[in-house]
């Protein structure tokens, strides 16, 4: 079977993309379009005394400016979080109250004001300078670490402290027990670097209101349509769902970042309705700074406690999280669930507490970036794991493996249960293919070319395929998380397939397409994929947090044992045979054994001309199905970096990075490494290139490419990537996913590398150079040289 | 962007008066600053004398220990050609070294002095090598020129044609880019004419590319790579930004200082 699972076929989605035929909302044009801009908030923090905006009003070609408080006033609802947080009180989080455009405060750099819509963007644009707003400046709090001070200004009326919530998990008795009788202590002070999502597409949206139906359409930059048709029905008050059609297009990348419905998507529906015009907005790459969703942006202290052993006995941790202005969807889940609940890591714990904080500032809100949470627990563990190996003279590899979680399933002290995994194998199966027994050679030769030369590893695990649904409740999730499917056979046999998926990026066409080909010896051309658009598919939860393919996947696969169940069944009965003895493969219905056989579309077409079906049997050939798993899944993984450090200067090469990960069962390896490749290097970035800049007053400074470095094709190696599998055993495909485990993984194999190559590890991500050559000059005493 | 005025002048004679008539006109030469800027909002000129159709300012011409380089040569051009880097590799390298392929093939050494940013790479090459600022009224030596961050000797409608440059006897720029802009974060350009050295400095200097005395007395006593190690360079008046600080940023001007003169042999 060529197109099948485990096929490595060519991306079909691809032809469009290279060609530059895709179709991105920013490529829709309605019939009497207008272009909105916003006007923004040079300030951080500020309280709005005044809007004029007659001479914006008064330019030709300038169709109305409306504000905040019109927006309110006409019944637009305020922006939500999807996830409740208890604090260890007991006491429900404290939200600040997140209008989409300002009513009364500007909370950072970008807050909305008030929406401009005119007949050109250009015009739009220079009518939103036209708007004069009146602003008394307030103070304004900006770190993580200095939220919580008693002279950090308080970004919200109704947040005391700039305290949103104090979560705990784990066991503080036992922990602090098993802390106090540990043989060794390790403590790390770590920052966790705030991240710019920089998909490629920026977002933008098209409103369009229909009067006549009093129906609205909205053509959006979404990862997850019919989340936003909800939220924007029931809490944004904009239509109810049948009056609002929600469709995501091709979306050029999100990595988190387009999950949320922002305030731009709701103001331009709302002044469709108020201007009778289709509406779009566009964001450019310097309002995409400013406003998408940052990711991470954590200040940590961590400890653990080891055994004489070197075996750990406990681990504590104590997080401030930022999560800037406002509560964005993800906001509350990202630093909680999603992170707290991995702090076992690979490793066997007995006992773990710890506390996050999450703070408000007067910056942008912070959410879900690919991997969301899980590079923060990671990148945690793992540099806790260098460290500690450095202070008790062990080897790395080793202090791992004599801690690796080894039989499954294994309950951690975090709530989760990983179901299946083999993490020695990984570390082998890493260590072989990167040669570490070489390493001491190519240190050697690169010391005699002036070079510093390190090696670091980092082992993970994530919890992926966000679910199930009843858990996540109990946890406080606003939302269930399963996903559906429709498969649908045409009279002539090819093959529709609707998922509550959205695929972009991902390859979705093809891999789902794949599962079909595979199940009943299609070609892949014969199967079409549906995704993005609420009209067409049945209500689904979207994509992100690599579940889509243990979700989403599943559904279709339950969707398919449906198909495949009513086809025999009219096969049988054309072919008179008995159900069990028909097999489908290779495009056709045989009668095992024999040479009766149908074809497929054949098949299709006696389901819809029903002429002759079985007894009582209704035409058509289509099934739907929700898959809701029972669990989530457990990826794992293994790197080992390389890294050459130039001494005089501090810059890091990375001239060697291997990864063996355990996906569970692969659809498409090609695709498979894609993602790898993709999350390693967004990892890269993390570790070496990437950060978000705000001064002191909350203004931003990495604003544009000019300051905000992304990896380049010449800043990454080619990366070594193998596959082990134990698939997950909860999934009808043992998938685990593979989106972010690459940006999970691979941000504290770089820092060891370089903290192995330099001798200190006091160095913070991103380590640029100017970072390492302070180290350098820091590190007084070099660690002994091996 | 506003709206501007597009001129497209056939002649230096014509660009001058294209701009004396026009309120606020700029010269537009490859674009690649201007015209961000004016997507930007940050400029809006009301008349734009596009010069890259002047034949007189383009190309390289070889005089008597003299290179000549149009005002309008693009950096890909000067990068690739045969006569600069026969007669002064280091500069040829360093216009291969700017921006990125699309930025090489469209924007200009004169643009790109005229602008006189404090990260940019030509800079240090027209002040380390001595060269002479031609324009469509008067010669202006490169120490003259320079006047701080953004900021030169160029009067109001004054036209860059060309740049001379004396042809060294050695010569080279080592450069490190910053992170994120790619730009110069410290280049230093080493020269050696006529037993005269010079070393500019460019991306260091709060008032832009600067020459560093010290470094020029020790490389005049000895030119090598252990005093250009040597020389001391002051954290005075060096940029002091998120992507470098003032102490990193002088020890880098050492050490470009020390590739610099090891490429120069
Ligand atoms: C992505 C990117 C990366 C870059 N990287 C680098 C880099 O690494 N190093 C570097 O040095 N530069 C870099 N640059 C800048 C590039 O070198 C530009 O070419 C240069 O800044 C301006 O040259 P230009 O011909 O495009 O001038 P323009 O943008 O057309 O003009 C710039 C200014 O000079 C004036 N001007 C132009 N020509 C003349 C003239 N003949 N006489 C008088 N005034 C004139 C214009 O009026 C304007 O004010 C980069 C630019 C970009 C966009």
């Amino acid at each position: 079977m060529t197109d099948g699972i485990g096929a490595r076929v060519a991306r079909k989605e691809d032809k469009r993309f290279i060609t530059g035929k895709g179709k991105y909302t920013d490529d829709i044009r309605m019939e009497n379009q207008a272009y909105a801009a916003f006007v923004r908030s040079p300030h951080a923090s500020a309280k709005v005394t005044g809007i004029d905006a007659s001479a914006a009003e008064a330019m030709e070609g300038v169709i109305a400016v409306h504000t905040g408080p019109e927006l309110k006033a006409d019944g637009i609802g305020d922006i939500i979080t999807g996830w409740a947080i208890t604090s260890k009180d007991g006491n429900p989080m404290q939200c600040g109250v997140w209008n989409p455009m300002v009513t009364e405060f500007a909370r950072y750099v970008g807050d909305a004001v008030a929406i401009v819509v005119a007949e050109s963007q250009d015009l739009a644009r220079r009518a939103a300078e036209k708007v004069s707003v009146s602003y008394d400046e307030l103070p304004a709090t900006v770190f993580a670490d200095h939220a919580l001070e008693t002279d950090a200004h308080q970004v919200h009326e109704n947040v005391p402290g700039n305290l949103i919530f104090n979560w705990e998990i784990g066991d503080e008795e036992k922990t602090d027990a098993a802390m106090s009788g540990a043989h060794h202590v390790t403590q790390i002070d770590i920052t966790n670097n705030r991240l710019s999502p920089n998909a490629m597409e920026p977002r933008s949206a098209v409103a369009v209101y229909d009067e006549a139906e009093d129906h609205y359409t909205l053509y959006t930059t979404s990862q997850n349509p019919h989340v936003a048709r909800l939220v924007l029905s029931a809490f944004y008050q904009v239509a109810p769902e049948h009056k609002l059609r929600v469709i995501a297009p091709d979306v050029g990348g999100g990595f988190g970042s387009k999950i949320y419905i922002y305030p731009e998507e709701i103001a331009c529906l709302w002044a469709s309705m108020k201007t009778g015009r289709s509406v779009k907005w566009t964001s450019d790459r310097s309002e995409a700074f400013m406003t998408d969703a940052h990711g991470r942006d954590h200040v940590t202290t961590a400890k653990m406690g080891f055994d004489a052993d070197g075996k750990i006995v406990g681990f504590h941790v104590d997080t401030i999280a930022n999560i800037g202005a406002y509560v964005s969807l993800f906001a509350t889940a990202t630093p909680t669930y999603l992170y707290g609940t991995l702090w076992s890591g690979t490793y066997d714990i007995p006992a773990i507490y710890g506390t996050v904080r999450a703070v408000h500032t007067n910056t942008v809100p912070v959410d879900a970036y690919r991997g969301a949470g899980r590079p923060e627990a990671t990148y945690m563990i793992e540099r806790m794991m260098e460290t500690a190996a450095r202070e008790m003279g062990m080897d790395p590899a080793e202090l791992r493996r004599r801690n690796f979680v080894k039989e499954f399933p294994y309950q951690t002290q975090v709530l989760l249960q990983y179901d299946s995994g083999d993490y020695d194998a990984l570390l082998d199966m890493a260590q072989d293919a990167a040669n570490v027994s070489g390493f001491a050679a190519r240190k050697a030769e690169a010391a005699g070319r002036g070079k510093l030369r390190g090696i670091g590893y980092s082992t993970f695990v994530e919890a992926c395929g966000l679910a199930p649904s009843a858990a996540a409740g109990s946890l406080g999730a606003g939302v269930g998380l399963w996903e559906s499917a429709e498969v649908r056979v045409n009279p002539v046999g090819t093959v529709e397939v609707l998922t509550g998926c959205h695929s972009h990026g991902q390859g979705h066409e093809t891999t789902f397409a794949q599962l079909v080909a595979d199940r009943f010896g299609l070609p892949i051309d014969s199967v079409s994929i549906v995704h993005g658009d609420t009209d067409k598919v049945q209500f689904g939860m979207g994509t992100y947090g690599s579940r889509s393919g243990p979700v989403g996947m599943s559904a279709v696969m339950k969707a398919l044992d449906k198909v495949e169940i009513k086809a025999k069944q009219i096969a049988a009965h054309v072919l008179e045979a008995s159900e069990v003895d028909i097999v489908i493969e290779g495009g056709e219905a045989k009668v095992a054994g024999t040479d009766k056989t149908m074809g497929w579309h054949e098949v299709g077409l006696a389901a819809y001309t029903a002429h002759n079906l079985p007894e009582g049997m209704e035409p058509g050939l289509k099934e739907t199905s929700f898959f809701d798993p029972v669990n989530f899944s457990f990826p794992s993984g293994a790197l080992i970096c390389e890294v050459e450090v130039d001494p005089d200067t501090g810059v890091t090469e990375i001239v060697q990075f291997t990864a063996a990960d355990d996906f569970g069962t692969i659809i498409n390896p090609m695709i498979v490494e894609g993602q790898v490749h993709g999350g390693i290097t967004q990892g890269i970035g993390q570790a070496l290139h990437e950060g978000v800049v705000y001064d002191d007053s909350g203004q931003l400074l990495t604003g544009s490419y000019m300051d905000y470095q992304m990896p380049r094709a010449a800043d990454v190696p080619s990366y070594t990537v193998s596959h082990g599998c134990t698939p997950s055993p909860n999934n009808p495909l043992g998938l685990k996913g593979c989106g972010e485990a690459g940006a999970i993984g691979a941000p504290p194999a770089v820092i060891n590398a370089i903290i192995d190559a330099i001798g200190t590890d006091n160095l913070q991500m991103p380590a640029t150079p100017q970072a390492v050559w302070t180290a350098l000059q820091s590190a007084k005493m070099p660690m002994a040289a091996e | 962007m506003y709206e501007t005025k597009y001129h497209k002048a056939a002649s230096v004679q014509d660009a001058v008066a294209a701009l004396s008539g026009a309120s606020e006109g700029a010269v537009l030469a490859g674009g690649q600053t201007l015209l961000p800027t004016m997507k930007q909002h940050l400029a809006s000129p009301s008349d734009l004398v596009d010069v890259r159709g002047i034949a007189g300012m383009q190309g390289v011409t070889v005089g008597d220990g003299t290179i000549t380089i149009g005002a309008a040569t693009r950096h890909a051009d000067v990068a690739g050609n045969a006569d600069v880097k026969a007669h002064i590799p280091g500069l040829a390298a360093l216009a291969g070294g700017i921006g990125d392929p699309a930025v090489r093939s469209m924007g200009t050494i004169g643009g790109s002095v005229a602008n006189n940013d404090p990260a940019a790479d030509y800079p240090a090459a027209v002040l380390g090598l001595g060269a002479t600022v031609v324009t469509d009224r008067r010669e202006i030596a490169a120490d003259d020129f320079f006047e701080g961050m953004f900021s030169t000797a160029l009067d109001d409608g004054e036209i860059i044609t060309a740049i001379r440059f004396p042809v060294p006897t050695r010569a080279a720029y080592a450069k490190f880019p910053n992170p994120a802009s790619r730009y110069a974060m410290v280049g230093v350009f080493v020269a050696e004419t006529g037993g005269n050295v010079r070393v500019a400095v460019t991306g260091a200097g709060e008032d832009g590319v600067f020459r560093h005395d010290g470094m020029e007395s020790a490389l005049a006593s000895d030119f090598s790579v252990a005093s250009a190690a040597g020389a001391t360079t002051s954290q005075e008046g060096v940029l002091n930004d998120m992507h470098a600080s003032a102490a990193y940023r002088a020890h880098l001007v050492n050490v470009m200082a020390e590739r610099a003169v090891s490429k120069a042999g």
